[in-house]
C-alpha cells in the first residue's frame, strides 16, 4: 500500500466566460449577431470571451490519511480545485493522480428530492453520493439516529425545517466510507450544536485514517481538524505545509503593511450609497502612527473617513473587529452614546479601543455605515486585518502564553485570610 | 473553582514534535507510484472511451434514479400510477373519435382503437424516453455541478423511468384486446426485441439533444413540436398501407416505423413486418446511438461549467 493519496501536477483550469460589455441587449442583437458568428471564422468569432485561470500550474501531495485544509479568499481556486479533484470537471492542463475512493461533499442535500420522504432521501442522496444499497441498509439506523429527525422520517422533506433538511443532509454524508473524503465549505450551514457534533464527526473520519481535503473559512476548525494547510491565493498555490504555519502566513499576508485602506485616489470604487461614500479608514496606533502591528499594551484607534452627501436622519458609522478564526468579539457605532446629526460634508468618526485588551494574535476590522432598520450605506467586511503584539519593553521576550482573544488588564485584590 | 493553567497553549503547541512534511514532493512519495492510481485526472483527449464498466458499477445509482423519477412523478395525485393507464386511454379515445370515426382512416381490419392503441403504446414510450432524455441533463444540473457518477447514467435512467409506464399501458392494451376477443399470437414473443430497439434509438436521440440542450436551452423548446412532427411521420394513427408503396424505403429511414411495424405485428398478429423496415429501423437506430454516444462523452466535460 503506497502511502500517497492524491498527487496534483501542474494542475491549470481556465473558464471561459462573456464580457459584460457584449451583452446581447434584444434578441435581435443576439440573432444578428448569431448569425455573423456562423458567417466568421472560428478564431474570430467569440469577441465576447475572455479566459480566466481559476487555477494556474498548482502542484501538491498528500499522503494516506492525512487532514488537509484548503484556505483563501473568495475566487482563489479552492472550489475548483475540489470540483477538478471530485471529478465534476476538468483540469484545462495538468493531471492529478487519485489512489482510493472518492467521495465529495460539496453541497448540503446533495441529490435531495423535496417531494420525497425523510427516508427515501436517504437512499436517493446515498446512492447519488456513492453508496451502495447494502450499504445504506446497514448504516440506516445510525443515520437516521445522527440525524435526530426520526420522528418525521416519513415526511416529505419540502416540509421540513432548514435546520431538520440540514441535519438529515448532513447525517447521509456523514456516513459516507471513501478512502478519501472532500468537503466543501458545507459546515456554514445548521446551527452552532450540529456544527460540533458534523466537526466532531469529521473529526472521527480523520482518525479512521482516512485522507480528508477540506474547504472552510472557518480558521478554527481548520486548525482544529487540519494538520496539514495549502493557500491558494488567485489561482496559484502559495503555500503549504503544517497548518498553523500556513494559516499564520495567511494572515500575514492579508496585514497590509499600511494600516490603512483608501478610496480616495479612485472614488468611482467607493463603497456607498446616495447619502454617505466612504473615503477610507486606518489603524493608528498610541504614538500616532498608522500601522498593523499593535503593542497589545497600549490603545489604538480606528478611524474612519467619509463624505455625507445628503442629510440621513439616523445615521451612523460603526465598526467590528473579528478574531483569525471567524468570531466576532465586538461591535460598536458611533451612535451608541446618542445619534449624531450630520449635514453633507466630509467627517471622521474615531473609536479608541483601550489597551490592553486584544490578545496577542490576528484580527480582521470590518467598517460599515447604515441608517437602523432603513438602509446599509456601506458595509467593508474584514477590509483591513492587523496584529497584536508584544512589542519593546521589560518583559517583552517573555510570552506568558495566556489563552483567549481577550488579555483585559483586570481589578484583582489579593487578601491575607489567617 | 479549579482553573486550568493559564501557561500551557500557544506555546506547547508548537513545542510538539513537528512530523515529517506530508507535501514534499519526491522523496519517499516514490514508493507510492509503484501502485497505480485508481484514477488519473487529467484533460481528456480521444473520441472513444465509453467506460461502460463505470456504469456497470453504479448500476444501483441507476436503479434509484429511475426509482427517484417514478416516486416523484405521481407523489401528491390522488389516484397516483393510474394515471399511467388512464392518459393513453384517453389519448387513444380521443385518436378513435377523431381519425377513425371522423376520418374513417383504415385500420388493417382491426378495431381502429385497438389498432391505434398497438401504435401508441411504443409511440408513447419513445415520445417520454426521448423527451425526457433530452432535457434530462438540464434536469440534473444541481447533481452535474455537485457529484462525480458517470453521465450517461442520467438519459439512461430518463429512457428506462417511462419503462413503468410502458408497462401498465401494456397491460391495459391486452386487457382491451381481450375484450375484442383478439388472441396473441407467438410473435408476441419479439415484443422486448422492438421495445429495446425504440429504448435505443430514443437514447440515441436523447445523446444528441441533451448536450445541446445544455448549451442552448431551445433544444426543450423544440422538443414538444419534435415529438408531434415526429409521430405524424410514423405510422401510429394511420397504417404503414396507407403510404404509397414506392415512398416506403424512404419512409422506412425514420427508425420508428420499422418498431411500431414491429408492435402491431407481434401484439395483433397483423401481417408480418417489411423485413427492410426493420433492418433499416435497427441500423439508424444504432448508428444514431453510437453517434450519440461519441458526441455525448465528447461535451460531457464541460457539463458542469457550462450548464
Amino acid at each position: 500500500m503506497g502511502d500517497v493519496a492524491i498527487r496534483v501536477e501542474n494542475m491549470s483550469k481556465a473558464y471561459k466566460i462573456a464580457r459584460a460589455k457584449y451583452r446581447h441587449d434584444t434578441l435581435r442583437d443576439q440573432l444578428v449577431d448569431g448569425v455573423r458568428s456562423l458567417l466568421r471564422p472560428r478564431s474570430e468569432s467569440r469577441p465576447s470571451q475572455e479566459v480566466f485561470w481559476a487555477l494556474r500550474e498548482v502542484s501538491f501531495e498528500v499522503k494516506r490519511g492525512e487532514v488537509v485544509g484548503i484556505v483563501g479568499h473568495n475566487g482563489a481556486g479552492k472550489s475548483t480545485l475540489l470540483k477538478i479533484l471530485s471529478r465534476i470537471t476538468e483540469p484545462t492542463a495538468g493531471r492529478a493522480e487519485i489512489y482510493g475512493r472518492v467521495g465529495s461533499l460539496l453541497e448540503v442535500g446533495t441529490g435531495f428530492d423535496h417531494e420525497l420522504t425523510g427516508l427515501e432521501n436517504i437512499y436517493l442522496s446515498g446512492a447519488i453520493l456513492g453508496m451502495r444499497k447494502a450499504e445504506i441498509d446497514r448504516k440506516l439506523d445510525e443515520i437516521i439516529a445522527f440525524s435526530e429527525v426520526d420522528k418525521f422520517i416519513d415526511t416529505p422533506v419540502k416540509r421540513y425545517s432548514s435546520g431538520m433538511y440540514v441535519r438529515l443532509a448532513f447525517a447521509v454524508a456523514a456516513h459516507l466510507e471513501p478512502e478519501i473524503l472532500v468537503v466543501d465549505e458545507v459546515l456554514a450551514v445548521g446551527d452552532a450544536a450540529f456544527q460540533r457534533k458534523c466537526l466532531g464527526k469529521m473529526g472521527d473520519v480523520a482518525q479512521q485514517g482516512r485522507t480528508v481535503l477540506f474547504v472552510s473559512h472557518n480558521m478554527a476548525a481548520i486548525t482544529r481538524l487540519c494538520r496539514w494547510g495549502i493557500w491558494l491565493d488567485r489561482g496559484y498555490l502559495r503555500d503549504h505545509g503544517p497548518t498553523d504555519e500556513v494559516v499564520a502566513k495567511y494572515f500575514a499576508a492579508g496585514v497590509q503593511a499600511l494600516g490603512e485602506l483608501t478610496f480616495r485616489d479612485r472614488l468611482p470604487e467607493a463603497p456607498g450609497s446616495e447619502y454617505v461614500r466612504l473615503l477610507s479608514f486606518r489603524v493608528r496606533s498610541d504614538h500616532g502612527e498608522v500601522t498593523a502591528s499593535l503593542d497589545a499594551r497600549s490603545p489604538f484607534s480606528v478611524e474612519i473617513e467619509y463624505e455625507v452627501l445628503r442629510p440621513a436622519a439616523g445615521l451612523r458609522v460603526g465598526l467590528r473587529i473579528t478574531a483569525h478564526d471567524g468570531t466576532v468579539l465586538f461591535s460598536s457605532t458611533d451612535a451608541d452614546e446618542g445619534e449624531v446629526a450630520r449635514d453633507p460634508g466630509t467627517y471622521v468618526s474615531c473609536c479608541t479601543i483601550p489597551g490592553p485588551f486584544l490578545n496577542y494574535g490576528q484580527y480582521f476590522l470590518t467598517v460599515g455605515s447604515d441608517t437602523p432598520m432603513i438602509q446599509s450605506h456601506f458595509l467593508v467586511e474584514r477590509g483591513l486585518a492587523f496584529s497584536v503584539e508584544h512589542t519593546g519593553g521589560i518583559g517583552a521576550h517573555i510570552s506568558d502564553g495566556r489563552q483567549g482573544v481577550l488579555r483585559p488588564a483586570l481589578p484583582w485584590a489579593v487578601r491575607r485570610l489567617a | 473553582m479549579v482553573q486550568p493553567p493559564m501557561r500551557e497553549t500557544v506555546g506547547s503547541r508548537n513545542s510538539a514534535p513537528r512530523l515529517p512534511r506530508l507535501l514534499e514532493r519526491g522523496g519517499e512519495a516514490g514508493a507510492a507510484s509503484m501502485e497505480p492510481p485508481t484514477f488519473v485526472i487529467e484533460a481528456s483527449r480521444g473520441l472513444i472511451n465509453f467506460d461502460l464498466g463505470a456504469i456497470w458499477q453504479r448500476r444501483e445509482l441507476l436503479y434509484f434514479l429511475v426509482w427517484r423519477d417514478v416516486k416523484v412523478r405521481y407523489k401528491q395525485t390522488a389516484i397516483g400510477a393510474a394515471w399511467a393507464v388512464l392518459s393513453p386511454l384517453l389519448t387513444v379515445l380521443i385518436f378513435a373519435a377523431v381519425f377513425g370515426r371522423l376520418a374513417k382512416i383504415p385500420s388493417d381490419g382491426l378495431p381502429y382503437i385497438v389498432f391505434a392503441f398497438a401504435g401508441f403504446l411504443p409511440w408513447t414510450y419513445f415520445a417520454q424516453a426521448f423527451s425526457r432524455a433530452s432535457t434530462s441533463l438540464v434536469g440534473n444540473a444541481h447533481l452535474i455541478t455537485k457529484v462525480y457518477f458517470p453521465r450517461l447514467m442520467i438519459p439512461l435512467s430518463a429512457v428506462t423511468t417511462p419503462g413503468v409506464d410502458f408497462a401498465l399501458s401494456l397491460a391495459s392494451l391486452l386487457g382491451l384486446m381481450l375484450w375484442y376477443r383478439i388472441t396473441p399470437t407467438w410473435a408476441l414473443l419479439a415484443l422486448p426485441a422492438f421495445l429495446v430497439l425504440a429504448a435505443v434509438i430514443a437514447l440515441g436521440v436523447g445523446l444528441w439533444l441533451a448536450p445541446l440542450n445544455v448549451r442552448y436551452r431551445d433544444v426543450s423548446h423544440t422538443v414538444p413540436f419534435l415529438v408531434q412532427v415526429w409521430m405524424y411521420s410514423s405510422p401510429v394513427v394511420y397504417p404503414l398501407t396507407l403510404v404509397p408503396e414506392p415512398w416506403r424505403p424512404v419512409y422506412s429511414l425514420n427508425p420508428m416505423v420499422g418498431v411500431i411495424e414491429g408492435f402491431r405485428w407481434s401484439l395483433l398478429g397483423t401481417t408480418a413486418p417489411d423485413r427492410l423496415a426493420i433492418a433499416l429501423s435497427a441500423i439508424v437506430g444504432l448508428a444514431v446511438l453510437v453517434g450519440g454516444l461519441v458526441f455525448f462523452r465528447r461535451m460531457e466535460r464541460a457539463f458542469a461549467d457550462v450548464i
